[in-house]
């Protein structure tokens, strides 16, 4: 076969008709997805502030991974068009260890799910739920605010209208057509409107979640 | 020029700082979140600071565990706030708390380092103005955190006080928060400060809600004390004039004796079942009745809440201890204990203290709230027989009826309750049902409730109100010094083998001298010697508000008058000469900011010397 580099077609054919429309497509995934992963990649600093809120400025790291996460995209969209750019973040390892810390605080929570319940009766677990069913109340109390996803009365018919968020609504059972959709609403779900957990030190060890206790 | 008027309530238990913007229209009052520890190494903002120091030891805290938003490298011991009172909860001997009941404690030397009580040599002491002003400190650095534009120090602020608290106690206070630097500082009576709260709730309104003639008996129960006060409702020239014409004693009986009584008797009832709690459950206890009083207290129709007390160890299930509080121990503990149903006439109950417990704070012996409020309205009344016409508000205490009998008392027609302890209604309709009773067997007219307050935040936020008045034509409850104040002269006799000369009691500062005034004790001179510390003999009183400065009383009753810490003076040589006697004269004078001061005058050449409160 001959490469001709400097050779202008001459017609429009079908191989140049799907590469124009290929990368017309991909550059139009290529921005959306950009826009995208820009988007949730600002996002991730502003919770690693908000959620741990280290006492020491965290600012500088975050802003080299925001540079990073960019340059790569642009270099693969480039390169290999058929790989879609990442999207995927790391959840933050701080602040789970700090609900978990949180919850064995004030709910026991690890002590109780690490515990065997085969053959304990039922009066027992039921005392130790107390405690964690308290103590679990405190914590989303103190630290979330939570509110249901839908205000109607749970299997009650409720009818979604075109354009609803399907990240608060996930559609079960017969899904085919098109909004508005009209179905039993079967959990009401829950969303958290504010996280306030508290703010822990640089040097916080946060995988400690509940230290040995010894007294002299 | 300051551009907010901030009220800190610098409580027994919690401290608060709320703040209202002086300028402009907007007339919110804002609570400050305080950010603090809440275990070694999280920060947390909370509205509330508790009151508590921990000293911890050096093994106890990793690196960074003391960090705060405001300081980085902080590698003090030291922790206030949340955390504090954590760790002392399982550490008791390290934990400071109360401060507050030993700043008002005159029987020992607040200045010296005494506090945690009986702790161990080597925990690092300090002084209950030391704790305050650690409370103030912290409360001084979140702020400048917030503001950074606008340092408390430059701001308007009001401190609260108990009403009963003594000259030397208010002075104490005063010192905390001069050393950390605030300048515009003034004092307020914290159930002033709660009436002032209402006011700004109401707004307008509060002016048909009492009338011309109205007493306002202010109830404040808060976390480790009981304050009342009386003030009158008066008019001058068309409008309503408050006037604070009484305030009571010094009560050490608050909500934290509640959750105690609890759990006590839950403690007793498992005891009688051959399973006594180990004082680490006492304490798991305590937290859990605070909670289930709560729920009990507010449910007249729930029977019972179980408590859980985890195991200490990370097995739950079976190292659990359950009990179960019911209502009806609540209704007798709580509700008869603290709030029995009594006569005006009755009087708390006092038995002879051993000898061995002088050196704790002087609570109260008895729980009976209701008893001590009865106490408190009968004795001022049996010292408002007489009315002295210049006290505003005097008259209308004692008017009521011609027979001066003692089973007479103060009869007030309307109520106003502050403090977490009365959040509850049933424990605040169980208390107006009482002081009813009373009214109602005295053939008057119920006392009306004055409601609308917030009862944990009232006191900061009447204070940040009553700071944003000050700048303005607001209402203002007046009130001076809440006591009249005697130095001790021995009397002129012969001497007796064996036996002290008998002192008589000459008034230097009488009963509700405004801010900004002062009086002079003319035509009565003492020698004072020239660099030798001179002490007098002190005593206050809150019911003998008819005596003049100069009055001389040879005789009172025991109750009337209350013996206050000594009071010194030392002369500085300044061009005297050491030895040398100085004819002197006494002045008192109250400053703007609330605190009596008491100074001597030569009488040659009317050099002035301050005589200091707290000696020791």
């Amino acid at each position: 076969m001959n490469f001709d580099v400097t050779a202008i077609p001459t017609s429009i054919d079908m191989f140049h008709c799907i590469l124009f429309a290929s990368s017309l497509a991909f550059s139009v995934l290529y921005l959306s997805r950009a826009n995208k992963v820009v988007s949730t990649v600002v996002e991730k600093p502003v919770e690693v502030i908000k959620e741990v809120e280290k006492i020491v400025e965290v600012e500088k790291p975050v802003e080299v991974i925001v540079e990073k996460v960019v340059e790569k995209i642009v270099e693969k969209t480039v390169e290999k068009i058929i790989e879609k750019p990442a999207v995927l973040k790391e959840a933050s390892n701080d602040s789970a260890l700090q609900l978990l810390a949180l919850l064995q605080q004030e709910s026991r929570f690890v002590d109780f799910a690490q515990e065997d319940l085969s053959g304990v009766a039922d009066a027992d677990i039921g005392a130790a739920a107390r405690i964690v069913h308290s103590g679990s109340q405190k914590v989303l109390n103190s630290y979330f605010d939570l509110a249901p996803v839908r205000s109607e009365e749970e299997e009650s018919r409720v009818t979604l209208a075109e354009g609803f968020n399907a990240a608060e609504v996930r559609l079960t059972g017969n899904v085919v057509g098109s909004a508005p959709f009209t179905g039993t609403l079967v959990h009401r779900g829950w969303k958290v409107t504010n996280v306030k957990l508290p703010k822990i030190s640089v040097e916080h060890d946060t995988s400690i979640i509940a230290p040995a206790e010894v007294e002299l | 020029m300051s551009q907010y008027s901030v009220g800190i309530d610098l409580g027994t238990t919690h401290c608060v700082l709320s703040y209202t913007a002086i300028d402009g229209g907007s007339e919110t009052l804002e609570v400050l979140p305080i950010p603090q520890l809440v275990s070694p190494g999280v920060v947390e903002e909370k509205t509330q600071l508790p009151s508590f120091v921990y000293q911890a030891h050096e093994a106890e805290l990793a690196a960074g565990d003391n960090n705060l938003p405001w300081s980085q490298s902080d590698n003090s011991l030291s922790l206030v706030g949340t955390a504090a009172r954590t760790l002392g909860s399982k550490t008791p001997i390290r934990l400071i708390a109360s401060a507050k009941s030993w700043l008002g404690h005159a029987g020992v030397d607040r200045h010296s380092n005494l506090l945690p009580l009986n702790a161990p040599d080597e925990v690092n002491k300090i002084s209950p103005v030391e704790a305050s002003r650690r409370y103030l400190q912290h409360l001084l650095q979140a702020w400048n955190n917030k503001f950074p534009q606008a340092r408390l120090q430059d701001q308007d602020v009001t401190l609260t006080v108990p009403a009963s608290f003594d000259p030397a106690a208010r002075d104490l206070t005063v010192d905390a928060a001069r050393q950390i630097g605030l300048q515009h500082l003034t004092l307020l009576e914290e159930p002033q400060a709660a009436l002032y709260s209402w006011i700004k709730n109401l707004g307008d309104n509060w002016r048909q809600q009492v009338s011309v003639g109205d007493v306002i008996l202010v109830v404040d129960i808060g976390g480790g004390t009981t304050d009342l006060s009386l003030v009158a409702v008066t008019e001058e020239q068309g409008n309503l004039v408050l006037n604070r014409v009484a305030v009571g004693d010094h009560i050490l009986l608050g909500g934290d004796n509640m959750d105690l009584a609890l759990a006590y008797r839950l403690n007793a009832k498992l005891t009688q079942q051959g399973k006594p709690l180990q004082p680490w459950q006492i304490l798991g206890v305590t937290q859990g009745c605070r909670d289930a009083k709560e729920a009990l207290l507010s449910d007249p129709n729930l029977a019972s809440v179980k408590i859980v007390v985890p195991s200490r160890g990370s097995k739950l299930i079976g190292g659990s201890l359950q009990v179960e509080l019911l209502q009806e121990e609540v209704q007798q503990t709580l509700v008869e204990g603290f709030f029995p149903v009594c006569s005006a006439t009755e009087r708390p109950v006092e038995k002879p203290r051993s000898a061995l417990t002088q050196m704790g704070l002087p609570y109260a012996q008895d729980a009976g709230v209701s008893r001590h409020i009865a106490s408190f309205l009968g004795r001022q009344h049996a010292a408002l027989s007489s009315p002295n016409p210049e006290v505003p508000g005097n008259e209308m205490l004692g008017a009521d009826d011609a027979s001066q009998s003692t089973e007479s008392f103060v009869k007030p027609t309307a109520i106003l309750f502050n403090g977490g302890v009365l959040k509850s209604n049933l424990l605040a309709e169980r208390l107006i049902s009482i002081i009813n009773s009373w009214l109602t067997d005295a053939n008057t007219d119920t006392a009306k409730w004055l409601q609308g307050a917030d009862l944990d935040l009232a006191v900061a936020s009447g204070a940040a109100y009553y700071g944003k008045l000050r700048h303005s034509d607001g209402v203002r409850i007046r009130g001076g010094i809440a006591s009249s104040f005697y130095v001790g002269v021995e009397s002129a006799m012969p001497a007796i083998p064996g036996m002290e000369p008998p002192v008589e009691a000459l008034c230097v500062a009488p009963f509700g001298m405004e801010e900004g005034s002062s009086v002079e004790l003319n035509g009565r001179e003492f020698g004072l010697v020239v660099g030798q510390p001179v002490e007098f003999k002190f005593f206050g009183s809150n019911v003998r508000r008819d005596d003049s400065v100069g009055t001389l009383l040879d005789y009172w009753m025991p109750e009337e008058l209350e013996a206050l810490p000594a009071i010194s003076i030392t002369l500085p040589p300044e061009g005297r000469e050491v030895g040398e006697i100085v004819a002197v004269t006494l002045a008192a004078s109250v400053s703007e900011l609330g605190t009596l001061k008491l100074e001597a005058i030569a009488s040659d050449n009317q050099q002035r010397w301050q005589i200091e409160f707290d000696v020791r």
